[in-house]
Order: structure tokens, then sequence, then C-alpha cells
């Protein structure tokens, strides 16, 4: 135990070193995937662990990236009204966006609102004993009516364009180097924080719940557990996480829009915690970092075949490494604990 | 499904120092990665400084090049860097640019909105680039905005759009509103009928498009009769069609875009409507888009542009020849087509009058530039950073093309906000 938890440390102290030996523009590439990191821990815990695929985990981020971004437009329009409402013919600012000029309410907002919504349809779907491949369907479909939602209501969240072109937070200049380098540390130190905090639930009592509502759900309910509760919470608690995910992500990439909540990131965020190992918390944070720098790479070399690579890469480690990149590293153990086995038999036949 | 359990156990400990190595191992390779490509850029900057420092007749410039070469926007906009390469090779074909030659950094935007904010970023911090050209939709020219105001770059973007927007750091080289859609609905009103039908995909630009139409109608004295939105690769149209059926409008204004017009016209025609009808005009339809779609089934129908590969100037005559010579005889070139040519030709000119790269020196040189465009004489409003357009109605005829049927004369001065318009007053304050 000791020597993983060294292992941890010293991941976590490279990450907030990174300001030290990262370009600007790669840091803030690098903020982005922490962000990523943050749902992809999410999603280890509510399908490594609890056995729930959620294919619509792409809304809870959005939801907390639009909260954050509704407070940076404001600030930025300065006491105006934002353009694109001036321009789609709103003349008074809604009375849902008045309480977003407060960034405490936006910051409990994009906390909130995710959690809420998981929630109340996580309870609705749960206690109906819906469960795995109708469950995540029914995720994508929340997908669809937010999606459709956000582009529709023009006037009120921006449409296709989403909201952008913010200047300042806190008083603070978003484009200055020293934000952030603040807000990339602010973005570490809250994914070492659910990383921590996810690891001791899951290390603990609930854990072990959650495992066996995994692997054996009815069998959990005979034994006097009531799996709807324990399934409401981790779900709520992943679609928290993703909220503030977003809230971090609109903060150092400056946009949000419906595509981004859209069917294709939601499953993407699945796919990060699928290359990384799902039933790893560790696992899933170093899968969203790696396949997201692995993007940016191919991307920016080979800008006509990147998208072959990278699904090439997926196809690999799907075949090859079902388990994820978690995943080697168990084999690799296992393998050293026959090995010692074996030598301690041969020792014992020596002795005989 | 039990490695969970796995980890109870004095036994396991070598287990444990083996994750824990891989850990550490993928972790460096993953931050590895990110350090090494870093300290790649350190060193690039490093070479350009030198060579900038080595003095202002350094070999070459770079310019980025920034659309969707994947996703759902790859149809539309390679051919876009297609026609931007060619205008950058023929700049360096005569001598380059104030001595250099111009190297095209090309990216993906990949049809995804941040994508183009991360890639502008890379272009403009790590390549140093003098200008971008780039973006097709309005939300990742959005996405972009910000990138190039806070850097200082400086964008050229070549697609019509619905307006309202004016950024210090852009050139727009497409069509703003009264470029396109105000003096189709004039010249409808004019020669059509009063009924307006409005029909488009559900995202900004015909929402925004629909606003101005609206507003101009009113103050025009046409009506709309119906108002219809479907999302992006909706495909069946039977129930809009049966409504335009019952309706029976004068003009279907249609901002419908990609795939969406393949359905929507042939079952327009499957129903039994021809242009004789009901005129539909559309502002997304292009020669490329007629190709797509086929032109049996458009055929008749308007379109409203700047440009079309038909349009009879010896500028463009060479322009369709050699974009032909060098892309293959069955390419077509349109209106963002020969608009991100025209950027890359625009940029330089404004470069070699300002005698520097550095992006506020060409912005002052470009107010007020003139150029001869395939489209005709185009000039750059220092005001408002758009161009001043020729707006062109044609109909699409059997073989694809298009035949013009009125244009404006002259280059239309740009009007983003329309505030010259008594009725678009309500539009923008």
């Amino acid at each position: 135990m000791v020597n993983k938890r060294w292992g941890y440390w010293l991941f976590f102290a490279a990450l907030f070193l990174a300001p030290f030996y990262l370009t600007e523009f790669r840091l803030s590439l690098l903020g982005k995937f922490l962000c990523f990191a943050i749902v992809a821990v999410g999603i280890s815990l509510i399908w490594g662990y609890t056995g729930i695929l959620s294919l619509g985990h792409g809304v809870y981020f959005g939801l907390g990236a639009y909260c954050m971004a509704m407070y940076l437009k404001l600030e930025a329009s300065r006491g105006h009204l934002p353009d694109f409402m001036e321009w789609s013919g709103v003349r008074e600012l809604p009375w849902f966006w008045k309480p977003f000029a407060h960034p405490m309410v936006a910051i409990a907002a994009a906390i909130a609102l995710p959690t809420l919504l998981a929630a109340l349809l996580s309870y609705l779907t749960f206690k109906n004993r819906i469960q795995g491949v109708y469950f995540s369907l029914l995720s994508q479909a929340v997908v669809v009516v937010f999606v459709t939602l956000f582009i529709g209501k023009q006037e009120w969240t921006g449409g296709t364009n989403g909201l952008t072109n913010f200047s300042t937070v806190f008083g603070f200049s978003l484009s200055s180097p020293l934000t952030q380098i603040v807000l990339y540390w602010l973005t570490a130190a809250v994914l070492a924080l659910i990383f921590v905090m996810t690891r001791r639930l899951t290390t603990g009592q609930l854990g072990k719940v959650l495992i066996a509502i995994r692997d054996a759900e009815n069998r959990v309910r005979f034994l006097g557990f009531n799996p709807t509760v324990y399934k409401v919470f981790v779900y709520s608690l992943s679609a928290a996480f993703a909220g503030v995910a977003g809230a971090l992500f609109v903060l150092q990439v400056g946009l949000i829009s419906p595509e981004m909540m859209g069917i294709i990131p939601s499953i993407e965020m699945v796919l990060w915690a699928a290359v990384g190992g799902r039933h790893s918390l560790m696992g899933a944070i170093i899968g969203a970092i790696v396949m997201n720098t692995a993007k940016s790479f191919l991307s920016e070399n080979y800008p006509d075949l990147w998208l072959l690579l990278l699904g090439a890469l997926f196809v690999v480690v799907v075949l090859f490494v079902p388990k994820g990149l978690a995943g080697i590293y168990e084999s690799l153990a296992a393998v050293r604990i026959k090995e010692k086995r074996g030598h301690e038999r041969e020792a014992r036949v020596d002795v005989s | 499904m039990f490695q969970m359990n796995r980890g109870k156990g004095v036994r396991m400990k070598p287990a444990f120092m083996w994750k824990l190595w891989l850990l550490l191992c993928v972790s460096v390779f993953a931050l590895g990665g990110c350090a090494a490509s870093s300290a790649v850029d350190q060193a690039k900057n490093e070479n350009q400084n030198d060579s900038s420092s080595a003095g202002k007749e350094g070999d070459v410039v770079k310019v980025g090049i920034l659309h969707s070469l994947s996703g759902t926007m790859a149809i539309s906009e390679v051919s876009l860097r297609d026609a931007e390469l060619m205008a950058i090779e023929e700049i360096n074909a005569s001598g380059g640019l104030l001595g250099k030659k111009i190297e095209p950094v090309v990216e993906d935007g990949a049809s995804d909105w941040p994508t183009f904010a991360e890639k502008a970023k890379k272009l403009l911090q790590k390549d140093q680039v003098a200008a971008i050209f780039g973006g097709w939709t309005s939300a990742s020219r959005k996405a972009m905005l910000p990138v190039v105001e806070q850097n200082n770059g400086l964008l050229w973007y070549p697609v019509q759009y619905e307006g309202m927007e004016s950024s210090p750091n852009i050139f727009y080289t497409g069509a703003t509103t009264n470029q396109q859609i105000v003096p189709a609905v004039s010249w409808l009103l004019k020669n059509r009928g009063k009924t307006f039908f409005l029909l488009g995909s559900d995202y900004v630009f015909p929402r925004t498009a629909n606003k101005i139409i609206k507003a101009q109608l009113k103050a025009e004295g046409g009506q709309v009769v119906g108002e219809e939105y479907t999302p992006l690769g909706h495909t069946d149209y039977s129930t809009i069609i049966s409504k335009i059926k019952q309706v029976k409008p004068a003009v279907v204004f249609n901002t419908l875009n990609g795939d969406s017009n393949v359905a929507f016209f042939k079952q327009l025609k499957d129903a039994g409507i021809t242009p004789k009808d009901v005129t539909v005009m559309s502002v997304s339809i292009a020669e490329e888009e007629i190709r797509g779609i086929g032109p049996d089934v458009l055929a008749g129908h308007l379109a409203v542009w700047n440009y079309f590969q038909t349009t009879d100037t010896p500028e463009n005559k060479a322009f369709v020849q050699k974009y032909k010579e060098k892309y293959g005889q069955d390419r077509v070139t349109d209106d963002p087509i020969e608009a991100a040519y025209t950027a890359v030709h625009l940029w330089a000119e404004a470069v070699k009058k300002a005698g520097s790269f550095d992006v506020d020196q060409v912005k002052k040189a470009a107010a007020g530039l003139e150029y001869k465009a395939p489209e005709g004489t185009v000039k750059i409003d220092g005001e408002t950073q758009h161009l001043w357009k020729t707006v062109r109605i044609g109909e699409i005829q059997a073989d694809g093309q298009f035949k013009e049927l009125w244009n404006s004369g002259q280059p239309v001065k740009p009007d983003p906000y329309l505030k010259s318009y008594p009725w678009g007053k309500g539009l923008s304050e």
C-alpha cells in the first residue's frame, strides 16, 4: 500500500510542477486534459465500480460549463446585455440569468444543477429497476433533449455558437499567463482532491457494496441493502464531478457550445475511462490524459490522417488490452506472482 | 471482474511494486510526451527568434490554414484549404512576399469548436504565423475570435455569415447579410411575390437570418406565412412540404444546410412542386453543393451569392482554369472557395503595401485596399474589415452551373449591423 501511495504522490507532484517545465500552450492543453480526467474519475466510479454505463455525461459537463460561462459572459458584458441576446431580440436580461452575476452563485449552480438533474433522473430510473443498456439509451436521450433545447433557445443560450468571448474572472484577465497558471493549479488540486475522496469511498465499505451491486444486484438486495440509494448517490456524485470539470474547462478554454455536451463527447468520455482501465481510478485519469495527448499530438503532426491513427490506437487497446492501460500492469503483476509462486514451490520441493 | 479484490493480502506486495512502476512509467510517458513536445516547441521558437533577429530577410514567413479536414464540415472546408494553398503557391511562384517564401502550416479544426480555439492558439503562439486563413461555421469563428484578439493575431474568414460582428483582428471576405440576404429579399418582393415561407436548419445562421428577413418583410410590405426549423441532418420533409402546399407561398426562403437540402429538394420534386409553382431561394447552395445534391432536382431554383463559377471576368477565367488543372477537371469553384482564394491575395497585397508582416501595420495598409478578384473588384472597408462585394442572384441550370438573373451592378458597402436600414435599428442597439 505504501508503495502505491508513493506512486500517486509522485504523479500529482509531477502535475503540480508542470508550469515549470511546460510551455504556456502545452500547459493550457494539459489543464484541459485534467478537466477531462476529472470526468473520467466519475465515469470509472459509476461504470467500473458500480456497472452503470452512462452515455450522457456530456450533459452534466455542459451544465456545469454553462453555469460558469453565464457568469463570465455577464462579467465580460460589463452591465450590458450579452451580445447574442441583443441581436436575438431580447431586451432585458432573463430572470434566470440574473443570479449568475454573482460568481459564488455560478460556482454553486455548476455543482448543484448537474447533481440535482442526475439525482432526479437516476432516482426515477433506478427506482423502477431500469438497468444496463436501457439506462444507457435513456442517458443518450437526455443528451439529445438538452442539446436540442440549448440550440433552440438561441436568445437565452447563444444557440450553436454557445457562449464565448470572455474577458475576466474575479477581475483578473483570463488571457494573462499568471491567471492561466493559477487556474491550472486549481484544476490539478481539484483533480487530486476528487481522486483522494473517490479512492477513500471505493476502498471503504461503500466501495464493496458498489462492486457487489455491479456483480449481483439482486443478491445485494436480498442481503438487506437498497441498491437504489447507492446507485443514485454515486451517479449524482459523478455528475457533480462532471459539473466541476465543465466549470474548470470553461475557465481555461474560454468557450462552451451545445456541441460539447452532445453525443460524441459523451461517448468520448466513456472511451477515456475504457482506454485507461475503467476499474481503476488512476487508470481513468491516465486514460483521459493519454487519449487527449495522442489526439493533439497526432492531429498536429498528421492533419490528414490523425483520425485513422487515433482509431487504430483505440482498436489496438480494445483488442489487446481490453482492461485498458491499468490492465497491463495487472497482468504483468500477475506474471510476477506466478513466477514467485513457482519459485516457492521449487523451494519446497528441494526441502522435501 | 474480480481484480478489485485481489489487492488484499501480504502476498500481493510485489504486485503493487509492479503496479507502481508501471503507473510511473505511463505517467512519465504522458507528461514526458507533453514536456518533450514543449521542449521541441521551445527549441523551434528559439530558432525562429534567431532567424528573425538575423534580419528580416530570413527566407520564410509562416501562415496558418485552419479548416475542418475531418468531421461533418470537412466536405465543405477541404476545398477552401485547396484554394488557399493554390493562392499561396501563386504568390511564391511570383517571387514571394517581401523577399520571403510563404510557408503554410495546415491544421485540422475537426468540425469541433474547442479544437479551432486550440489550433488557433497553437498557430499564433507556437508557429507565430503572420496570418490565419480559416473557419466556415459561425461557431468556429466565435471560438477563434477571443484567441486572435488576445494574441493580436490576424484571421481571414472566407464564408458568408449572419453579420452582427466586427472584430478588430478578423477580416471577413464572405458576404454579410446586406450583401446577400437583404438584397435577395428585396428582389424577390419585386419579382416573385409577397408571401414568404422561411425554412432553415436549427442553428445560429438561419435563426438570425430569418429574424432579419422578418424585420425587412414587415418594413417592405411582405408577409411571413410559415417559419420552420429542422435539426441539422434532418431528412424527412413531408410534413413541411404539405404545409407549403397548404399555404401556397410565393417564395420559400431556404437556409437549410448540408444533407437536409438533398432530402428537401428531392421530396419537393416528388410532391410535384416545380420552380414554376414556388420559387425556392437558397443561401447555402453553391456549385459544390449542387454537385452533391444533383442538378436535376435543383434546376430552376434560385440562389444568391457574390460569385458563380460562370461569373464573367478575365480573372475568373484564369482562376477556374488553374483550379481545375491543379485539382481535377471534375472539381468546381464556388463563392466560399473564391472568397478564401481572394483572402490570401488580399493579405499579400496588404503586406506589400505595409512593407511589413506586423499585424497592426498590415491592418492599417488593408483599409481601402482594392483588388481585382475573380468575382470582380472588391475593396476592404477599413471600419468594419468586411469587403465591398457585388451581389448576384442566379438560377440553377441542368448542368449544375448558375445563370445570373440579376446583379447589384456595383460593389455593395458592407453593413454587418444593418445600421443603414431603418428597420435594422431594432435588430442591434
